[in-house]
């Protein structure tokens, strides 16, 4: 009996080391990602084929994480490749040095305001924006007018109707306080807060509770809600019941969004620099540009990636998102949540 | 087996203590590699990335006031959930324990699923019922004509309340009802004899005799909720935060290590003094006891008291526990998008729709694993975390029952219980920093997930076996070496027969813990090989009617595979105590 338990600790030990990789046949590239990401079978497998390789894929919680684990495993790195820091985050990484710069051919093609690394060590690979969402037949019901600027959900008639997540613990969340300090400016977004809050403002902490929990369309008592511009396309996509148009739409109007840029950067120290390149290319391709969409959420910043027609019917992208560079939101983004929390929760 | 050293009735205390050390070798050398040491790893790293004195840092932190609300407010909620969890399971804990009665493995295997399931889903179940336009708020508002909601339970403290008690009643009933199913009657009966009522008899003899179960489970409970975070989160909303919560805070979103790093230990120091209270007050708790085969402890509802307590105890725990997760599967077989596009109201109508979705793989997406995988890696965890946990918390179990003075078990015993209060983003970064080199590179490797999985199993097993084999009575043991049967003779033919529901509790306590972990997974598993509850988080965390339908759908397959593994457990019967 009590050889047991040292004997299935033997077996562990056994295991784990027959489980380290061995050299034979394809290559094997580690790429590092987060909760969200995802990508077809076909896709892959066509990188795999053509350049013999295996990509292991190592999910690692949500970006902070992720980008975490990066970099206190620098010295000996878990993955070749990381995918998945955002413009919130993206300072961290360029402050830990953890990227090896790669100047991919395709970045010529990008347009330059997704571009924030000078060094390239992280790449673009896409973005998405964080907009107000709206439950179409609720507001046509109490005759209640699309609100388009941040200034109106400050009316009496927005009272009680919005629903944000809390910019402490949620990505969308952060977005949206960034908004308002790129149009209020550092001095005067508290002031428009409050009045959010004297307005009934409802935060929680999660954009599942958010958007699953407190919206109207879902069963809440909410009809404007913080989400993303993608997600009135994906109600068309994943509704119960095919629908013609989207039951929900997104305020696009000047400076109410928040544009999140993600990227991918060869991780200092890979022994398959090579590899990683191929990696890095592969994701700036169109091939996969196209797939992201809509395994993702999210959008090219490769200009020559045709959209899916679901999105292109029924997608609003803001012509003028606000922006907040990545150094700036570094510097400040813990003070900016603390005295968001003192005067918003307590 | 005796080669005459000290004939007599107890082996030598040199032999003694190298056979304790035999024991715990194992459970130590687990705990050393897969808990203490990436915890050290990554509290001194954490510590070094900030210049000067770490230890003038550590006390500047704990002691300001914001911390030191923080710590309130953890301590507070934790008490008073832990309160309002045996309020609420010990009547049913009793029913369980002292009665037989039709459906009540059922329920007992209801009971268990509480425990598993994920806080985002346990949170849409209760806005469901309590919302602001629950099911409870609007016929409230249509029975009395109110032109509000009169429930407010979106992001109070009452909501933290209701899920910890929601999510821990399963802690009491299993661990007090177990111990109570096997306590003598007879001790209470004999007590009302001599003229005591049945409330001081209760409170005098059965209570008192009781007391080491109601702490074990106590403890276990109020570790729980001391540590919270997804409940906190999901359900508290952001008024709310205890140190866990902060300490995700700091390590992940402003990768503050050294405050993180500050408050985990601030929170492990608070779990061990807990627990040294806890082991002082158990070992003079501990009573060794006649225990009885269920068969002779438990009756039928026959009197109508007894039939009206079980009705009031079976529909408090069915209110509570089961009716949230029933309107959960029954909005997974239903209709429900609004059609809004259409006049007039169509019913909404009953489907299977969902079901059938979740095996198609309709993006083409790699991660995409069918529901029968899902629950076959789910359950693969499951099995071993329940054969890991219980191969190493046997032995220390024994080990701590059996020889409770000796210095080196006292010494052990608080420490035991540290890896379920320490707070599992410390825990998980620490594996990245500390098991980094072959042969110990698991930083990406499945074996990590029932490795931590073990670690949260572990304390149970051990609070579940110790009150069993502590409660055997040293005569047996004493008769037995007297007869000249070797220590693992005697383990082998009583203590496991003995203490054979307590270990069927305990591999419970594994499978369950296993089934419904999320944090630890998410940090750590393969996406192509997602658990069922990380398939969950996925559909949740997607726009649309779909999506939601099909988290619904895949939530009630884990309710299902819940209770029917408990079922299965269940009937595992290792003899019963005096079935032997």
């Amino acid at each position: 009996m009590k050889k047991l338990p040292l004997f299935v600790l033997v077996c562990i030990l056994l295991a784990a080391c027959t489980a380290a990789p061995t050299s034979a046949g394809p290559q094997t590239l580690t790429v590092m990602v987060h909760d969200s990401f995802a990508v077809s079978e076909d896709v892959i497998a066509a990188f795999e084929t053509a350049n013999n390789v295996k990509v292991q894929f190592i999910a690692s919680g949500d970006t902070g994480s992720a980008l975490n684990k990066a970099i206190l495993s620098k010295n000996n790195p878990l993955a070749d490749v990381l995918y998945g820091v955002d413009n919130t985050f993206l300072s961290r990484a360029l402050d830990e040095d953890i990227f090896e710069p790669y100047n991919a051919p395709a970045l010529s093609t990008i347009p330059d305001q997704f571009k924030l690394d000078p060094e390239n060590g992280a790449l673009p690979v896409d973005y998405s924006d964080v907009c107000l969402n709206y439950d179409i037949a609720y507001l046509e019901e109490h005759a209640i007018p699309v609100p388009q600027s941040l200034e109106d959900l400050l009316e009496p008639q927005y009272k009680s109707l919005l629903v944000v997540e809390n910019p402490a613990t949620s990505s969308p969340g952060l977005a949206f306080l960034l908004a308002t300090i790129s149009r209020f400016g550092p001095e005067g977004y508290l002031d428009y807060w409050q009045g959010l809050v004297d307005n009934d403002l409802l935060v929680v902490n999660d954009w599942e509770t958010a958007y699953n929990s407190q919206f109207s369309r879902w069963g809440g008592s909410r009809p404007i809600v913080l989400s993303y511009n993608s997600s009135p396309p994906f109600e068309v996509i994943y509704a119960e019941e095919p629908l013609d148009t989207p039951p929900t739409a997104a305020v696009t109007a000047d400076d109410t969004c928040f544009r999140q840029i993600e990227f991918v950067g060869i991780l200092r120290g890979t022994p398959n620099r090579q590899l990683a390149e191929k990696w890095v290319d592969f994701m700036l391709s169109v091939a996969f540009q196209e797939d992201m969409p809509l395994q993702m959420f999210v959008f090219p910043v490769n200009p020559q990636a045709q959209l899916d027609d679901a999105f292109t019917r029924f997608l609003d992208i803001p012509a003028r998102p606000a922006s907040i560079s990545p150094e700036e939101i570094a510097a400040n983004r813990e003070q900016w949540i603390q005295a968001w929390t003192e005067t918003i929760l307590r | 087996m005796n080669n005459g050293s000290k004939p007599g009735l107890k082996p030598s205390s040199a032999k003694r203590a190298g056979l304790v050390w035999l024991l715990w070798l194992a459970p130590l050398a687990f705990l050393g590699l897969f808990f203490f040491y990436p915890l050290g790893s990554i509290l001194q790293l954490s510590f070094a990335r900030d210049e000067g004195n770490w230890a003038a840092a550590f006390i500047q932190t704990i002691t300001s006031p914001y911390v030191l609300r923080l710590l309130g407010f953890t301590v507070g909620q934790a008490a008073l959930s832990t309160l309002l969890t045996l309020a609420f399971g010990l009547p049913g804990a009793y029913l369980l324990a002292r009665y037989q009665f039709r459906g009540k493995a059922l329920l007992q295997a209801l009971s268990g699923i509480p425990f598993v399931m994920p806080t985002l889903v346990v949170a849409a179940a209760f806005n469901a019922l309590l919302g602001t336009n629950g099911w409870v708020n609007l016929g409230l508002m249509a029975l009395f004509d109110l032109a509000q909601p009169p429930i407010q339970f979106t992001n109070t403290l009452a909501a933290i309340l209701v899920a910890h008690v929601f999510y821990n009643t399963s802690i009491v009933l299993r661990t007090v009802g177990d111990f109570w199913s096997h306590l003598d009657p007879r001790l209470g009966q004999a007590a009302q004899v001599l003229g005591a009522t049945p409330w001081q008899a209760l409170r005098r003899v059965t209570l008192p005799l009781l007391s080491p179960a109601i702490a074990a489970a106590a403890l276990l409970v109020f570790i729980f909720d001391f540590t919270s975070f997804g409940v906190i989160l999901v359900l508290g909303g952001p008024r709310f935060a205890t140190l866990e919560v902060e300490i995700y805070y700091q390590a992940i979103n402003l990768f503050n290590l050294p405050t993180a790093a500050s408050l985990s230990l601030l929170q492990l120091g608070c779990t061990l003094a807990l627990t040294i209270i806890y082991t002082r007050l158990s070992g003079r708790l501990a009573r060794p006891l006649g225990l009885r085969p269920r068969t002779y402890t438990q009756k039928r509802l026959l009197t109508w008291r007894s039939r009206l307590l079980a009705g009031v105890v079976v529909a408090a725990m069915l209110g509570l526990l089961t009716a949230p997760l029933g309107a959960l599967a029954l909005r997974s077989v239903t209709r429900l998008e609004p059609e809004r596009n259409q006049q007039g109201t169509q019913a909404p109508g009953l489907t299977l729709d969902f079901y059938r979705q979740l095996s198609i793989n309709r993006r083409q997406s790699l991660f995409y694993a069918p529901p029968a995988t899902a629950i076959g890696i789910s359950l693969g965890y499951a099995g071993a975390t329940v054969l890991l946990a219980l191969s190493l918390g046997l032995p220390a179990a024994w080990a701590l029952a059996r020889h409770p003075h000796l210095l080196l078990n006292r010494l052990l015993d608080p420490l035991l219980m540290l890896p379920l209060g320490t707070s599992a983003v410390t825990l998980g970064l620490g594996f990245i920093v500390a098991l980094d080199e072959p042969p110990l590179d698991l930083r990406a490797s499945w074996l990590l997930i029932p490795l931590a999985h073990t670690l949260v199993a572990f304390p149970f097993v051990i609070r579940s076996l110790v009150p069993a084999l502590r409660a055997i009575r040293p005569r047996l043991h004493q008769a037995a070496a007297m007869l000249g049967a070797p220590p693992l003779a005697v383990l082998r033919y009583i203590d496991i027969p003995l203490v054979g529901r307590a270990l069927l509790v305990a591999a419970t306590y594994a499978f369950t813990i296993s089934l419904g972990e999320f944090g630890a997974t998410a940090l750590i598993a393969r996406p192509e090989f997602p658990t069922v509850p990380v398939a969950i988080y996925r559909f949740l965390g997607q726009p649309g009617g779909l999506n939601y339908g099909q988290a619904l759908a895949l939530s009630t397959i884990l309710m299902l595979i819940t209770s029917t593994g408990i079922l299965a457990i269940e009937r595992l019967r290792i003899a019963d105590v005096g079935e032997f």
